[in-house]
């Protein structure tokens, strides 16, 4: 009986022995054809499957997915949510995902867990200080909170951060955002689908694309290992395999593939209530709600397909850590894990129309596609339902790599490409 | 820890290699190359899903070559020095 969550259903359900759950969304046998397609079953496909039918009215819409959902990158980040970037571009993008991420579990009607409890990017030298200072002032013109801290404001949020007098990466400083902070990314996924199979999206699991079908130079559906399913609009949400679905749509990206590691310790008790990032210890570390210390860092060092990463980047990681935190170093590792990330020369997305008319393209969000799925989900609805950018997706389009207009944003990004 | 064969020094600990791009991009020649046609040699990528052709260098020796890698096993196939005359 219960469809939709709350207090009351909660009580009620525990009234019932929980037998009246019912599943979070259809699995239905795909139809032969769509107003639109998506390909690919992560944060970005489900949020634009779900976005297309609220805002766009579009529902006879499938989302098709090779595994299962949140089995890909969205079920393997660090699940961290803010919007520090520099260019005004990007700002407009992120903030529009943070924006939408704060509003979300009511939206969705599924909590999503977000919690602002604040990110820090350490400055370690007077040089970075200034650095820090201008990405302060840039954020602040562009109307996203942020704030210069001083070493005390740093020991005031972090203060098991390694403050002695030889520490070999001495605080100066940071840049803060306060309403940075991480988001359930499990919930993220399960969320949007929910969301999407009630507004009439099919959700199809194990279903996957073997080729495009192309009719007089124009995409008209795809080929899959469930049969042809035909749709003249077709959205392409798939991360780290944009290439591979590209060479097989016949054109090439602006993408090199690589693996990004993650890993947690086993739960503590609550010791870190923030997230800090340092960019001279290549790593960026917050503690998870369940009280594991959630650990990620810089892309692994060769080109890779292979979803588990390599020793000497776990290392890099580790040994930057354990300058942040000696107390870490009583930790045991829990887990391990690597996402396949599609990385773009300038470390910004591409959002807007492919090579291939009526295919639409959502991708190159590189290390950063978690924090950005609300938006990168508005963008690509509306690139489907219209046929056009919006002033947000517009800069983003892959022309600019042929006009030369680069948003460079691998500062932004706060870990090395 | 994988070893990654030199063509000149022979395997090697992965961390002296770096990679550098797609073996065979060749950089456009002459005064009127259109943009698409740089916008391709400088950005657009194979980035394929198995067999691999690419660039790397071995930082020690200094040496750049040819090496043949599956992204999905990492497994090396082959390693060629640029003019083909060394082989590991």
């Amino acid at each position: 009986m219960t469809r939709r969550y709350s207090a009351l259903s909660l009580f009620k359900e525990g009234l019932a022995g929980q037998t009246g759950w019912k599943q979070a969304w259809r699995s239905p046998e795909p139809k032969l054809s769509y107003d639109a397609i998506i390909i690919g079953g992560g944060g970005h496909g489900l949020a634009t499957a779900y976005y297309l039918a609220k805002n766009h009215g579009i529902t006879r819409v499938a989302v098709l997915e090779k595994g299962w959902i949140g089995g890909g990158n969205t079920g393997r980040n660090t699940t961290v949510v803010r919007s520090n970037y520099y260019y005004p571009e990007s700002v407009e993008l992120y903030g529009l995902a943070h924006r939408l991420y704060e509003g979300l579990s009511k939206d969705l009607n599924y909590n999503v867990m977000l919690s602002q409890r604040g990110m820090v990017n350490l400055c370690h030298s007077t040089a970075e200080m200034e650095i820090g200072a201008r990405t302060v002032n840039a954020m602040q013109i562009n109307g996203i909170d942020a704030e210069l801290f001083s070493p005390e404001d740093v020991r005031r949020v972090a203060p098991v951060y390694n403050f002695s007098p030889d520490a070999r990466f001495p605080v100066f400083g940071g840049i803060w955002q306060g309403r940075a902070g991480t988001a359930r990314h499990d919930a993220v996924a399960w969320g949007y689908a929910r969301a999407a199979s009630r507004l009439g999206v099919d959700i199809i699991q194990n279903c996957e694309i073997t080729d495009f079908i192309t009719e007089g130079g124009r995409c008209r559906g795809v080929q899959t290992t469930r049969g042809a399913i035909r749709a003249d609009r077709i959205g392409l949400a798939v991360a780290g395999h944009s290439s591979v679905l590209a060479a097989k749509a016949g054109f090439r990206l602006p993408i090199n593939s690589y693996a990004l590691q993650a890993c947690v310790s086993e739960p503590v008790k609550p010791i870190l209530d923030t997230v800090v990032l340092s960019p001279g210890c290549g790593v960026y570390v917050s503690q998870s709600d369940k009280g594991e210390i959630v650990i990620g860092g810089g892309l692994d060092r060769i080109p890779s397909y292979a979803q588990r990463g390599n020793l000497p980047t776990l290392e890099s990681v580790i040994a930057g850590l354990l300058e942040m935190f000696p107390i870490f170093g009583q930790l045991k590792l829990m887990r391990q894990w690597a996402g396949i990330v599609d990385v773009v020369p300038d470390s910004s997305p591409i959002i807007g129309p492919s090579p291939l008319p009526n295919l639409f393209l959502n991708c190159g969000w590189g290390t950063g596609g978690f924090k950005a799925i609300p938006a990168g989900g508005t963008l690509l609805a509306n690139l489907l339902a219209t046929g056009k950018h919006n002033d947000i997706s517009r800069p983003f389009d892959l022309d600019r790599f042929a006009a030369g207009r680069l948003i460079d944003e691998a500062a932004g990004s706060g870990i090395a490409h | 820890m994988q070893l990654f064969p030199c063509p000149f020094c022979g395997p090697r600990d992965e961390t002296e290699f770096h990679y550098g791009g797609d073996a065979g991009n060749a950089r456009p020649d002459g005064a009127d190359v259109p943009t698409d046609r740089w916008a391709g040699y400088l950005y657009r990528r194979g980035n394929p899903k198995g067999t691999a052709r690419e660039i790397w260098v071995h930082m020690s020796c200094g040496e750049f070559f040819v090496m043949e890698r599956d992204t999905v096993t990492h497994m090396v196939l082959s390693s060629t020095a640029l003019g083909g005359e060394h082989a590991a």
